[in-house]
């Protein structure tokens, strides 16, 4: 094989400094070590396992890192990890019932085919599930909720079905709320 | 796409926060970091040190108090629109604050990053030169006033020092009898302006008494458009007036055309912008 | 039988693991020791390589290897030619996996860094330094031709790197003899797929057993693990490749090799550690496969009443600076380019030009839309001249359904074979959408619109899409004896497209289960090791058939057994609900026990097991105790190849309004008629159609990679190129036909690409049918832009 510069050893973690970051995590409170530069994004993928949050950009404009931060959608692509210390994250993972039963907002993407490859997805459903919570009288428009939807890009569906999935997670959720 | 190292500060007082800066050229407050930190991530930004102001519990909050709406400079841009006193005293607020990015970026993003950035294209610094806002800073050598019309210098560029700290927003509520409007023309929704109008158009007795109109995404700094102003100033509204202030409106086109507007179109969606939002403010006015 | 589930929107079986965050993406496979790899990427366009400095990076901490062309060993040659064309001009450029001596366009691999999180890769590619000497460079495909013209590779003359022309009949005396011809030249920019997971490789490589893993967002893991194969001298068995759920593809990821794909696994066995590149989207604009750019001039000769004689087009295609993929992309657009229009006379020329860009390969749509825009556009302005409607010259020039099969002499389509219509009812389709729109009431409103000052137009564009093609796909089903589940596998890959629940419909109404039941495996090649890939719009189909002929061989052998353990005959047993009946009786077994006794258990491990055949009779002679012959299970194969492209189409038209003062665009309504032929699932078809338009509509008005003079990409990131949001596409109608094929046995065609062809003509022609009060001059350019549509305006005051 060819010449390549090889390490008597390879670290098993990169030099970067570390700082504590203790953080809740869809109701679980867990404390880790971090680099100062670790973006949210990948301490939630990749230190916390949790790689249903996906990242599409880097740069903030796809939507797909979406998750709630302190109830509010933000991108985690945005966000170093030890600023959300302190913080209470929600993640996809933790928006389905624990029996695995589907969230409405799941439910209703997947009755309305709102997703293909579903790799945007879980950006969207943190984006909807957030102004759904947020808002407890939606406007139903066509204009308004393809509003909401703007943040989240999506390369599979034209969007057509997500926007259907909004109306029917309301219709969903207000038959859950009963 | 993934940041250089840095070294990371997230102090609890202004002091503390101004002292960390003043220690370090290559230090940089991080606010909401909705545009900070897309730039790290491409690598164009490198600050050695990042000053992390969210822990400053000073900084956030909005009062209306005589007139004035005090913003905390890390108040959420989120928490700005849909705060009822805030938007009561100045509906412009929400509507410039609709226009900002997408509701994720808002929930994040704070007042005072926006204009400490000063992207000639954003709302906020708009906003605050078209109503004649001013913000206090904090530095080293103390706290200081700066109105808006001396903030902004050029892209990315303010009248801070490097150790100086954006502190509180001040946005005059609207005067009576006056009207409002913003508009802005961007390729997708929540994109830049390709040219963004913000306009304020006191009315009495069916006259202008007073035009304010500030321009974003034409020049190199969010931009008073004087010689509109004084098109609409001192005369009835009418659509000869605001044609006359539209063209007024476009010897401030000093951008570089690119890839989505030539010097021309951006010069027409100006004077269009300045159309439309003087129609709207004039008749909000009761004018 | 149980309900057909063929023809029913299904709800997908893919979905709630998607929902719940439970999928697995390359990056989202926990590979415990996984190194990353980044790439220092030629900042010029063109350009000599003086040096590379790499020593800062190397003496980094937490790096592990740097690499350069020089060390790569026997990897550093050219990569391979996929498909080679006797046009091309010296066989064909492709690029090395690392630059050597020089760079070609700007994004370029020049080296490639292993460190042990992506950050440090980074901060080491950042640490290698680079002296270019930069060389000049043409963009423009007109002046790239021109002799004297700066040259992206120094022995093609012209940056000519194939030139190819096609005929059908005699188009030189149509052209002679008609009554009046029309010219119009047309340009579509560069645009590229984006798909939301950007391209991603992981290998592991186990230096015991010498077999090597590589996950790959590719769309042909079998042809991935041929051409590995191929350039390590390692066993095609001792490769697996996988590619597990991956983030949208539109063509771009069936590009091999982007040069990460063989380097990744390089580094993972010379290092001995798993690696991992994750694409980001800055590399994935600068260095993944574009598409789009050509230039065509095309002429019509027709009668005066609008009949469409003979049809000549000339167009120049930028290939990038390579052209691994061969002419595909501009032979698709040649054969396309007479859409579904008689036009019996063609003479069509394409000349490919290098150009100092990344390559071009296909992206969904692969020269249609570009084919579309030119044929629509033109028959516009000829419908404009001849003072015909444009919707009526469309009417005048259709193929009729009594016509089919329609061939094209003398064009040979992507397949190698003539294009060759199989089936279509375009005046329906044209009738239905002016319907659907009601035409007559909306130029009533646009008079009245325009009387009020207000800029509406309707403009349509038609299109057929040859899909479906070869050479062949396997289908594999398999009944699980233990869980009566069936298990069908393919040699393709999904992108999303939904294949784990069409091809379950498909196998379910063979085998009498529910959809839910079928365990549908694809993109591995230890799951299924003969095919193809997923391209050409051709799953549904060629897997469809392949799939459900092996299915219809499994029912068989499912209804043989089954009758054999009711002790009655094969007419009398019926499949449903997972199980065999005597048909009007109340008997039943079970799938489970059915494929159990075909498998004879010595041991009962359930119900199953044990009512099947604990303890089977000894054989009866020295195969397994069935009948002579018969292997064990029910387990059957079967392939499909189609005899050649399948022709798809549809119409798809637009309502529009325009705003003179911000020069804004507003799609108020857009209608879709669309035939795939028999659908296998309405909902799955729909969300591909609207998924198809949701881009046409980025290609239209949006989405453009842009470059400066000097070949530096502008629009390399999702700010400056302008990928739509929900806000910015419209809510489309989609209305469904359903011609057969008469060319596979489900009467099925293609839909992938689809709904992005027609596009950019629909937009273009309402704008002009909006603006016409203005005097505009006729639109001839994709994508559009308010800016665009400003200086047409400014041009028609000044004249």
């Amino acid at each position: 094989m060819a010449k390549s510069v090889l390490k008597k050893a390879i670290p098993a973690t990169s030099s970067d400094p570390r700082i504590p970051v203790t953080l809740t995590i869809n109701g679980e409170t867990v404390t880790r070590e971090a680099s100062p530069r670790l973006l949210l994004s990948d301490f939630i993928r990749h230190e916390l396992g949790l790689t249903g949050t996906h990242v599409g950009c880097e740069h903030g404009v796809c939507g797909c890192c979406t998750v709630m931060i302190d109830g509010r959608a933000g991108r985690s692509c945005l966000a170093f990890a030890v600023q959300a210390d302190g913080a209470e994250i929600r993640t996809i993972e933790g928006v389905a019932a624990g029996d695995g039963t589907l969230h409405p907002i799941q439910q209703a993407m997947m009755e309305c085919h709102g997703l293909q490859c579903g790799y945007c997805t879980p950006g969207f459903v943190m984006s909807m599930l957030s102004y759904l919570e947020e808002t407890p009288e939606p406007d139903l428009s066509e204009t308004a909720i393809r509003e909401v939807l703007s943040g989240n890009l999506c390369r599979c569906t034209g969007y057509n079905n997500i926007v259907k999935a909004f109306r029917r997670s309301v219709e969903l959720m207000n038959a859950a709320e009963g | 796409m993934k940041p250089a190292l840095f070294d990371y500060v997230a102090p609890e007082t202004v002091e503390a926060a101004v002292a960390a800066l003043a220690g370090d050229e290559t230090a940089r407050p991080l606010a909401g970091g909705q545009s900070l930190i897309p730039t790290m991530n491409f690598r164009l930004s490198t600050p050695g040190r990042l000053v992390d102001l969210q822990r400053i519990a000073a900084l956030r909050g909005i009062a209306v108090e005589g007139g004035t709406i005090r913003v905390g400079a890390m108040t959420r841009h989120r928490e700005l629109e849909t705060d009822a006193a805030a938007n009561a005293a100045n509906p412009l607020i929400g509507e410039v604050l609709d226009n900002v990015a997408h509701i994720a970026i808002r929930n994040r993003g704070t007042v005072g990053g926006s204009i400490a950035h000063a992207d000639p294209a954003a709302e906020l610094p708009c906003l605050l030169v078209a109503t004649g806002g001013a913000v206090t800073v904090e530095g080293p050598g103390g706290s200081r006033e700066i109105a808006a019309a001396d903030l902004f210098r050029f892209h990315m560029t303010t009248s801070l020092d490097q150790a100086e700290i954006l502190t509180e927003i001040r946005i005059p509520a609207l005067a009576p009898a006056t009207g409002y409007a913003f508009e802005e023309f961007a390729r997708r929704k929540g994109d830049y302006a390709l040219a963004g109008v913000c306009t304020l158009l006191t009315v009495e007795g069916g006259v202008c008494r007073a035009a304010r109109i500030a321009a974003c995404g034409i020049a190199s700094r969010p931009v008073r458009l004087a010689a509109a102003e004084d098109a609409l100033a001192g005369g009835t509204l009418d659509e000869a007036a605001r044609n006359a202030a539209g063209e007024a409106a476009k010897e401030y086109v000093t951008a570089q055309a690119d890839l989505q507007a030539s010097e021309a179109y951006r010069k027409d969606l100006l004077a269009a912008l300045v159309r439309r939002t003087a129609a709207t403010a004039a008749k909000r006015a009761g004018g | 039988m149980s309900t057909r589930q063929f023809g029913e929107p299904v709800q997908r079986n893919a979905d709630p693991a998607l929902l719940k965050g439970e999928g697995a993406f390359i990056d989202d496979i926990s590979l415990p020791g996984a190194l990353h790899a980044a790439f220092v990427r030629s900042a010029h366009a063109r350009a000599r390589i003086r040096s590379i400095d790499t020593s800062q990076a190397e003496v980094l901490p937490d790096v592990v290897a740097v690499y350069t062309a020089d060390d790569i060993g026997a990897l550093d040659a050219e990569l391979p030619m996929l498909i080679p064309h006797p046009c091309i001009t010296s066989g064909g450029k492709t690029q090395r996996p690392l630059a050597r001596g020089d760079v070609f366009y700007a994004g370029q691999c020049i080296a490639m860094v292993v460190a042990v999180d992506r950050y440090a890769a980074e901060d080491a590619c950042a640490a290698i330094a680079v002296e270019y000497e930069p060389l000049p460079v043409e963009l423009d495909l007109d002046r790239a031709v021109a002799d004297g013209a700066p040259l992206v590779h120094d022995d093609i003359p012209n940056n000519v790197a194939a030139h190819f022309v096609q005929q059908s009949g005699d188009p030189d005396a149509a052209f002679a003899a008609a009554e009046h011809t029309t010219t119009v030249r047309v340009r579509l920019e560069r645009s590229t797929a984006a798909p939301m997971e950007c391209r991603a490789v992981a290998a592991r490589w186990d230096g015991v057993s010498g077999e090597l893993t590589v996950w790959d967002s590719t769309q042909a893991t079998i042809s991935v693990r041929g051409g590995l194969a191929s350039l390590f001298d390692i066993d095609e068995d001792r490769i697996r490749v996988i590619a597990p759920n991956v983030g949208g593809g539109f063509g771009q990821k069936i590009m091999m090799f982007h040069p990460d794909e063989i380097l990744v696994p390089y580094a993972a066995m010379e290092l001995d550690r798993p690696v991992k590149y994750i694409e980001d989207r800055v590399e994935n604009f600068i260095g993944a496969s574009q598409e789009r750019a050509q230039i065509h001039e095309i002429s019509l000769a027709a009668r005066k009443d609008g009949t469409v004689l003979a049809l000549r087009d000339s167009f120049v295609h930028d290939t990038g600076a390579f052209i691994p993929y061969g002419i595909a992309v501009a032979q698709v657009a040649s054969t396309s380019i007479a859409g579904p229009y008689r036009i019996p006379d063609i003479w069509v020329e394409m000349t490919l030009v290098y150009t100092p860009c990344v390559q071009v390969t296909p992206y969904r749509g692969c020269g249609r839309p570009q084919a579309c825009f030119a044929i629509e556009r033109a028959l516009d302005q000829l419908a404009d001249e001849l003072g015909i409607d444009r919707t009526e010259i469309r009417r005048r020039n259709f193929i009729g359904p009594g016509e089919f099969p329609y061939v094209r002499d003398g064009l040979l389509f992507a397949d190698g074979l003539a294009v060759n219509y199989d089936s279509g009812e375009y005046e329906k389709a044209l009738d239905l959408i002016t319907e659907t729109v009601d035409l007559a009431s909306f130029r009533t409103e646009q008079e009245a619109a325009r009387a009020a000052g207000r800029y509406l137009g309707f403009g349509l564009g038609f299109y057929v899409e040859g899909t479906g093609l070869g050479p062949y796909e396997g289908g594999h089903v398999k009944v699980h004896p233990i869980t009566g589940k069936v298990y069908v596998t393919t040699g393709l890959t999904s992108q999303g497209q939904g294949h784990e629940t069409v091809f379950a419909q498909i196998a379910a109404d063979q085998v009498g289960c529910d959809v839910k039941d079928v365990i549908f495996a694809e993109g591995d090649t230890q799951a299924h090791e003969w095919g193809v890939a997923t391209f050409a719009s051709r799953a549904a189909v060629v897997s469809g058939n392949a799939i459900h002929k092996a299915a219809v061989k499994a029912r068989a052998r499912i209804i043989a057994a089954a009758a054999n353990m009711l002790e009655t005959d094969e007419d009398s047993i019926e499949l449903r609900d997972g199980r065999a009946w005597i048909v009007d009786g109340n008997r039943s077994v079970s799938l489970a026990e059915i494929a159990t006794a075909s498998n004879p258990l010595r041991y009962a491990f359930n119900e199953a097991s044990q009512t099947a055949t604990q303890f089977a009779p000894a054989s009866t002679h020295d195969g397994p105790p069935l009948a002579e012959g018969q292997a064990p299970g029910i387990e059957e194969t079967d392939y499909f190849s189609p005899s050649h492209a399948t022709w798809a189409y549809g119409v798809h038209a637009a309502i529009v309004e325009f705003f003179p003062d911000t020069c804004a665009m507003e799609i108020r309504r857009y209608l879709c008629i669309h035939d795939c032929g028999n659908m296998i699932n309405p909902m799955i078809v729909e969300g591909q159609v609207m998924g198809g338009i949701g881009q046409g509509i980025g290609g239209a008005f949006y989405e453009r990679c842009a470059f400066d003079e000097n070949g530096t990409p502008l629009a390399a990131n999702f700010m400056d190129f302008l990928m739509p949001y929900a806000t910015e596409v419209p809510d489309a109608e989609i209305l469904h036909m359903e011609t057969p094929s008469p060319l596979n046995p489900l009467g099925i065609k293609g839909v992938g690409e689809a709904g992005t062809i027609p596009v950019s003509q629909v937009v273009a022609s309402a704008m002009e049918d909006a603006l016409a009060p203005l005097g505009i001059a006729p639109v001839r350019e994709s994508p559009m832009s308010p800016d665009m549509i400003h200086r047409l305006l400014s041009e028609a005051r000044s004249r």
